[in-house]
Formats: C-alpha cells, structure tokens, sequence
C-alpha cells in the first residue's frame, strides 16, 4: 500500500522531468542546427570567430585519429567551421580530391606523375602536398617465455618470406643470446587489405634487408602464404591469438596490448619503436626529386645508421589545391591545414593518436607551403 | 492440392464475383501484386547491369592488379570461385544435418513444452548480426578450436584436408565454414520446420496405421512432402553462405585467390565476398572494377546454382507425381 502510493508519487514526477530534458535537448539542438545553417549561408560574412562553411575531405584511414583531434582543436578556435573526414582509404581520397568531390584528402603514399597532372588540371596549379602524420611500425610478435627480442632487417625479411620457420633459429638465436627460444615454428601474419602500413612496412624490408626481400614496395602483400589479419585490428588479434605469431602494427594501436615488440637493427644498436625515433627517420630522409616545389613528397632512407632514428614508420600526406575558386574554402582549407603541421596540432594528434610530431623544420617548410593557398 | 484448384475454379457462380467493387479492389490488388513482383526484377536486372557497367574494366584490367596469385581474370576469378564454393560447402555439409535434425525435432520429436522454446533460440540466432559472428568466430572459436584442429591434423593428416601445418591461429576455412554454418542454420531451419509441419496429418496416420515407425512414417510420408521447401531452405542457405562477406572476413586468414585443399593450414582462399570487402579501399583504385568484375561471377554463380536446384527440384517433383 505504502509503496504504491509511493511509486503513483514518483512515476509521472521523473516521466514530467524526462519529457522536460528531452524537449529541452530538442530545443536545444534545433538551435543549434538553424544557427549552424544561417551562418554556413552567410559564409564569407565575417563571424567573430572569423571562418564559417562546409568543408569536405577525406582518405587514409591511418590518419583518421590524427584529423580528428585537428578537427576538435581547429573546431575550438573555428565554431562555425564544419569539416568532414571521410575515411575511405587513400586511394579514393586522391581519386576523389583529383575529381574535386574532396577540398583536401589525406593519403599514405604520395600522389605519383599522372596525378600530379590531373591534379594540376583540376586545381589550376601544381598541387600542395605536406608530411602531416607521422607513426612508427611497430613489429610485433606473440612467444611464450620471450618479451623482447632484437632482430636485423635481413632477419625479418627472412621470416617474413618463409626462409626462417622456427623460432630458435640460429639467426635469431646469435642475435638474442639471452633469450630461452623455443622451437615453435614462427607464424608470420601480415594485412589482409590493401593499406599504407603493408606499403611501408615491405619498402623497409626491400630496402633494409639487402636482398632478402626481392619486392619492392606495395601496399598488398606481394605473396598469398603465411597468416593474414583485416585491418590493424586483425593482424593485432591474429598475433595474439596464436603462439609464435609475428605482425607488424601501428605503434599507437600496439600501446595497451601485451605482446613483445621488436627492437630493430640499427648500424650497430639495436633500437626499439619510438615517435622520436620516427620524426628522426623523416628528417634523415630526402625530399623527391623533380616534384613540383609545392609538393613535399619524401623518399624516405630506411638504411640509416643513426641509432637515434627509427626506420620502420609510417608518413602520410595532406593534399590540397593551391587555390580555390571559392574564397571562404580557401581561408578554411588554409586554416586547418596550417593548424594540422603547427607545433600545437601535431601535439594533439600525438596525444590523440600516439603519431609522432613533425620535426621542427620539416612543419616550418609545411607552414610556409600551406600559407600560399588562396 | 489438386482438389482446393478444382474448388477455386468452381466458385464462378460465387456471389463475389458480380459486384463490382469487388472487381475494383481485385484489379488494384492485382496491380500491386504484379508491380510488386515486376520491382523485383528491375532491382536484379539494376544490379546486374551495375555490375557490368562498373566492372568492364576488370575484365581485362593490368597484369599487376591480378598479382600475385593469377595474371588474368579468368584464374584471378576462378580461384576465388573455388574459395567461396569451398567454405560455403563446408557450411552446408555441417549446416544442413543439423537444419534438417533440429527442424523435425521441433514438429516431429520433441514435446511441445520443449519444442517452443528451441525454435524460438534458433529464430534469434538469425538476429546476430555478422559481425558479431565474426568477432566470436575470429577472437574465441579459431582460438579454442585450435588445439582440435591440431588433433585432426595429428590423427588424420593422411586425409589431404587435414594435412600441412596447422595455424597456430585456428583462423582457418574449416572454422569459417563453421561460422557460416551456425549463420544460415536458422532461416534452413526455419523453412524446414514450416514445411514439416505442413505435412497433412492424415499422411502421417496412414504412414503409422500401415504399422511404419515413426522414423520410416518420417521418411515415407513427411519428406517426400516436404521436399521442394527442404530445397528452398537449404538454397536461401547456400545464398547466404556464398554472399557472406563481414563474418568470413573477420574470421578467415585468407591469402588471396588461391586453390587449396588444405583446410587447416594458414594460407587459406579467400572468397569472392571478403576479398571484395578487403581490397575494395586500397591504394589503387584500380582494382576497384576488377573487384566489381569478381562480384558479377558471383552474382551470376549464385543465379545457376539456385536455378539448378529449381530443375532437381521440378524433375523429382514430376517423378512422385
């Protein structure tokens, strides 16, 4: 009796203050969305805030964190500003920049010859491409009883193609003195999908191994043998899922996992996965030769000797026109790509996702290309 | 059958058929119907021509897109056919015992208080969504099953299916076939289940009262009914099973196009649906229509082999007749 009573009380109280806060959220997003829309329409109206529009991009995948954590940052100084990041992989990011369905696209490998023509066609000058995220490739491998090891690039390449199949091979035993190696047989698990991280991760073994790896660099793995893993998520999951498995992964999605990483051959140190390392390896690297002075596309030297760099990363590029016909889309294009090479934007997409920050005069050089857009 | 036509056609005289608003809603009726089926066949014909319109180019696209395992798109396709037939028959040779066992145990065996409820779980099964199957099948069940798969390797690696090395993953077409499987066993079982119990009861009796037991009344007087609603079940199966694309790829570690028997091995083929959903956002758009190519042979495979089944199902129909 009492607690009926209790419960006809308190029913249509919390229903009348659910019913309040629910048409209170409406309200307010409603607003929210008509102010957005009215001064998206007023574009180039000159807001307090400075900016306002719409602007779309999208691309690599690997970048996806990074642009969100620039989008929030830039967002916070822009309010009015909406930009979208469609992660649908680089290769349609730059077919659809090149098709101008995309302001800008974000993608792993550089644009080559013929798109560079196309996009100078359609952008009406030589396009503007800048290193934005850097993350390092970590190699990593599940053993029981072994939580780190030291492995030469020739070593890798040589597990990787299948001419080392157990652990305790004497390869890997002379370079691990100290390790308890069994003699489980080594699973290799490489990306099933076509991606940025695959494309890297064989131009290291090509170029590194001297000789073991007889591929050049691509973004599908170049053999149909050993075990395959969708996505970072997958090559993670199918290292750790079986004993003696071996990977490679982005260093921001290994953080947090357990398993053993590779500490790769240097000259003669061996050096473990590190941004430092990365932004190090970048600035070791010499930009392509005969790209257009808008375009800083790098051909990156993974044979250093240096042991304060580390070789095996990723870069992935912002690309943009150098001028837009539409003036508020040029201010934002500008805008957020300034943001995105500056000392804070690269800060934030480490911390958001673990990518290394671009070394100081690598982000100058980026500013001063970005600040021709118009 | 024959009698309720007879019926029908008889009802000339029926006092529905004068009236004229009758006739009005029998022809809007009619209408709908008849737009309703003809929709159906634009939407085929639409992604038919989609296919062919987008994939034309990857008929005879660059060597390079058909790398590594084929240099042209006949192997290139052929060797996903193979993979894509291979896991979906693994999950028919698991799936379609079990449908079959589970259906007549729901109408024929079990007692109703039990009945129920094992056909309502089974119905739910349907409502997992794939990638659930595939988190599940990829993450826990190749990792349990491992140490099995081992053992069948250990014990009957003279059979060619079991040999070679074992994943030490368990993510191999063996286990994806068995996630198919658990997959299509509800809408099989589904079907099944109806057409059992639309076996007329006095089929059933007679069956008994000629002193059959109750699995010969089963085998003489339920399937032979039931038969072209078995193979449609199994068919709306088997479609699933080929054209399963998230599951098999989060389960399956597949190399690629490529022909094995091997089904415990790592290097396991992919199949036309996951190689698609994995190669589709790469770094050269190229492969885009070679994969949309990929797409029409599977489109058109799966079109023959439900149009086979229509056949075996018409003669076998014919021949009880």
């Amino acid at each position: 009796m009492n607690t009926t009573s209790l419960r006809r009380a308190i029913v249509p109280g919390v229903a009348a203050i659910a019913l309040a806060a629910s048409l209170a959220a409406c309200g307010s997003s409603d607003d929210d969305s008509t102010a957005s829309g009215g001064s998206s329409s007023a574009s180039s109206g000159g807001a307090a805030s400075g900016l306002s529009g719409k602007v779309a991009a999208g691309g690599s995948s690997a970048q996806e964190k990074a642009q969100e954590s620039w989008r929030a940052g830039f967002g916070q100084a822009n309010p009015d500003v909406t930009i979208s990041y469609d992660p649908v992989g680089s290769g349609d990011g730059r077919a659809n920049f090149i098709s101008g369905a995309y302001a800008f696209a974000g993608t792993d490998s550089a644009l080559d010859d013929d798109e560079l023509k196309q996009a100078k066609s359609k952008c009406g000058g030589d396009p503007i491409e800048v290193p934005a995220f850097i993350s390092p490739i970590d190699v990593i491998f599940n053993l029981k009883g072994v939580d780190t090891l030291n492995l030469d690039a020739k070593t890798i390449a040589n597990i990787f193609n299948g001419t080392i199949t157990k652990w305790n091979d004497q390869a890997i035993k002379s370079q691990n003195p100290d390790a308890d190696l069994p003699a489980t047989a080594i699973s290799p698990v490489h990306r099933s999908d076509s991606s940025g991280t695959t494309d890297n991760f064989t131009d290291y073994l090509y170029q590194a191994s001297g000789g073991a790896w007889k591929t050049e660099h691509s973004s599908d793995w170049p053999t149909t043998k050993g075990e395959t893993g969708e996505g970072t998520s997958g090559v993670i999951g199918a290292v750790q899922g079986g004993d003696g498995t071996i990977g490679y992964a982005d260093d921001s999605a290994v953080q947090g996992t357990k398993l053993g990483v590779v500490h790769v051959k240097v000259g003669s140190d061996y050096v473990e996965p590190s941004a430092d390392g990365a932004a190090a390896g970048l600035a070791a690297s010499k930009t392509a030769t005969g790209t257009p002075a808008s375009v800083m596309a790098y051909e990156i030297n993974r044979t250093t000797t240096d042991p304060s760099t580390y070789p095996v990363f990723l870069t992935s590029y912002l690309v943009a026109c150098p001028t837009y016909s539409d003036k508020t889309t040029a201010d934002i294009v500008k805008g957020f790509l300034t943001y995105a090479v500056s000392d804070e934007g690269q800060k934030a997409a480490a911390a958001n996702a673990f990518s290394a920050p671009l070394p100081s005069d690598i982000s100058a050089k980026a500013t001063d290309i970005i600040s021709k857009i118009s | 059958m024959n009698t309720t036509t007879e019926t029908a056609t008889d009802s000339g005289t029926s006092p529905f058929a004068s009236s004229g608003r009758h006739g009005m809603g029998d022809r809007v009726f009619y209408t709908l119907a008849l737009s309703a089926g003809v929709v159906i066949l634009i939407a085929l014909a639409a992604v038919f021509v989609f296919l062919l319109v987008q994939g034309e180019d990857g008929f005879h696209a660059d060597r390079e897109l058909y790398q590594p395992s084929a240099t042209n798109f006949v192997s290139y396709a052929a060797k996903l056919l193979f993979g894509t037939a291979l896991a979906a028959v693994i999950a028919m040779i698991i799936a379609v015992p079990f449908a079959i066992g589970i259906a007549l145990s729901i109408s024929h065996y079990a007692p109703r208080r039990l009945a129920v409820p094992i056909a309502y779980v089974i119905d739910l099964l349907a409502a997992v969504p794939s990638v659930v199957f595939g988190l599940w099948g990829g993450r826990t069940l190749a990792h349990v099953s491992q140490p099995v798969q081992g053992w069948l390797n250990h014990h009957l690696g003279w059979l060619p299916f079991f040999s070679g090395q074992v994943s030490s993953t368990g993510r191999t077409i063996l286990i994806a076939g068995v996630v198919l499987a658990i997959m299509i066993l509800p809408i099989t079982t589904a079907i099944c289940r109806e057409v059992f119990q639309q076996t007329p009861r006095l089929h059933e009796e007679a069956a008994l009262a000629l002193g059959a037991t109750r699995w010969e009344m089963i085998r003489y007087a339920v399937f032979p009914h039931a038969r072209s609603g078995m193979i449609a079940g199994i068919m709306l199966g088997l479609g699933r099973a080929l054209g399963e694309t998230m599951a098999v790829t989060m389960v399956l570690s597949a190399g690629g196009p490529l022909v094995t028997w091997h089904l415990l091995t790592s290097d396991n083929p992919a199949t036309i649906a996951s190689n698609i959903a994995s190669k589709f956002s790469g770094e050269d758009i190229g492969i885009q229509s070679v994969l949309l190519a990929t797409g029409l042979v599977l489109f058109v495979f799966t079109f023959f082999v439900n149009f086979a089944a229509r056949w075996v199902v018409n003669r076998s129909e014919r021949k009880f007749a």
